[in-house]
């Protein structure tokens, strides 16, 4: 079938979420156009791409969009089934399992981060870091199930809950600096320190994370609403 | 009050259930009867022609020991255990199935970008009604309102996702139906306590409502819309809300 493949991916630099759909593309070898949002004034194609949430990101696919960054995930997994590796893994029961694991940090991981990093009474900003560590330690033993002893949650190779975490990355890595709290230690979490190594290194993290410092000092100066 | 949890042997003599003996494929569903989560599971079930056994959990009086291993991280209903072990969120059970028993009638399209609008929706679906819905019958005054407009606009945008399909799915009962249809059992409710009319708000899921209502799979898992109203009415009292 003859004709150009078009992506297009509107996101914004800082969004955990954006990066996550990066690193799926750069994973899959898919190469896209990116445009940069400004969410304080809403592009045309942004609203008209995604009228029910007007949010990024956006994969739009031969002029088609899709919205959610778990559903653009999945999307490309199936629309570039032959492309590159899965993200997904084959096994039904493996799959539920990966699904199940990238639910639980989108339901469970950013709030009490959120809260972590905004309260303003001492009392709200310990419950929220006391949430945040419990959730992470619940990760780790997520980590240890998935991997079996492999370096990534997907196995020998990065897959769907690494991508997941993974775009979440740049904000773990302030997490110190900004919630007043590493998320990570070697005590308790030795299998995600060792990840978080792992994972950093990629080719794709290194293109599809924004720069920690830069993003620090871009969410201290605007309390930043993720 | 009419409305009490059931008893197990109601709920053996309940034709709603699919009978106390274990599906041959080991499919057992933990599920609380009013739950519209559960609800989508046993609709998926039984779109799919899946035996399994249904295991009441009496939610109103604690999870039970059975609950919490199989859903330690959550501890909530519905979990599917096939052949014993479990998978969790209504949703990831329902793509569980698509995967797990692909001979059986599928509920996601097949073409990636339907598949892809079809879990947008069921995801909208899932992030809004459930939640708003609560806040209607939970909050007085000013928030209650709040939940009232959002709730018009949730149906709204509903209603302009279906259009004139028969179903969400096309002209194929799917993935989103499932996961929509146990809440046309709370539409009454929704309507009660948020003082609107659906057919007024949104014609076309009142209409897609009753059109779901008379396929087996959603009859036969769903409770009347006043039963709906009288739990309700039992959550209050349990949360000391009037």
């Amino acid at each position: 079938m003859a004709g150009e493949d078009e992506l297009k991916l509107l996101g914004t630099w800082a969004s955990p979420w954006v990066s996550r759909v990066k690193l799926a593309l750069h994973l899959k070898g898919l190469s896209y156009e990116y445009v940069e949002q400004d969410l304080d004034n809403k592009s045309d194609l942004l609203l008209t791409s995604n009228p029910v949430h007007k949010k990024v990101p956006v994969l739009i696919h031969n002029g088609k969009p899709i919205c959610e960054s778990v559903v653009i995930l999945e999307y490309i997994d199936e629309a570039y089934g032959t492309t590159g590796p899965s993200l997904l893994p084959t096994d039904p029961y493996e799959r539920a399992i990966a699904r199940f694991w990238v639910d639980y940090i989108d339901q469970k991981l950013v709030i009490p981060w959120k809260v972590a990093f905004t309260a303003d009474g001492e009392e709200e900003k310990t419950e929220g870091i006391k949430q945040m560590l419990a959730v992470v330690q619940t990760l780790e033993g997520a980590l240890k199930e998935c991997s079996k002893g492999k370096p990534f949650f997907g196995g020998d190779s990065v897959g769907y809950v690494d991508i997941a975490l993974g775009g979440l990355l740049a904000f773990l890595q302030g997490t110190e600096e900004l919630c007043g709290t590493k998320p990570f230690d070697i005590a308790n979490t030795p299998l995600l320190l060792a990840w978080v190594e792992r994972f950093t290194a990629l080719d794709a993290a290194k293109v599809a994370l924004p720069d920690v410092t830069k993003l620090v000092e871009f969410a201290k100066t605007k309390r930043l609403r993720i | 009050t009419a409305c009490t949890t059931q008893t197990q042997t109601q709920i053996d003599r309940d034709p709603k259930q699919p009978g106390a003996m274990a599906g041959e494929k080991g499919l057992v569903l933990l599920d609380f009867w009013v739950s519209p989560f559960g609800q989508r599971v046993r609709i998926a079930l039984a779109e799919k022609g899946l035996p399994y056994e249904y295991a009441e959990e009496d939610l109103m009086a604690g999870k039970s020991d059975r609950l919490l291993r199989a859903n330690p991280v959550h501890k909530k209903i519905p979990v599917l255990l096939h052949d014993g072990r479990p998978v969790n969120e209504s949703l990831i059970i329902l793509q569980y199935l698509e995967d797990a028993f692909p001979d059986a009638p599928a509920l996601l399209p097949s073409d990636p970008y339907a598949r892809a609008q079809a879990r947008f929706w069921a995801d909208y679906v899932d992030k809004k009604v459930y939640d708003c819905g609560s806040r209607l019958w939970k909050l007085k005054g000013e928030p209650q309102a709040q939940a009232r407009a959002e709730m018009l606009d949730i149906l709204k945008t509903l209603d302009g996702a279906l259009g004139d399909k028969p179903f969400f799915g096309g002209d194929k009962f799917g993935f989103v139906d499932a996961a929509f249809a146990p809440f046309t059992a709370w539409f009454h409710s929704y309507e009660r306590y948020g003082e609107f009319s659906l057919p007024e708000v949104a014609p076309k899921i009142a209409a897609w409502a009753k059109r779901c209502g008379e396929r087996e799979s959603v009859a036969k898992s769903l409770y009347s819309p006043d039963k709906v109203y009288d739990f309700i009415g039992l959550l209050k009292k349990k949360y000391g809300i009037e």
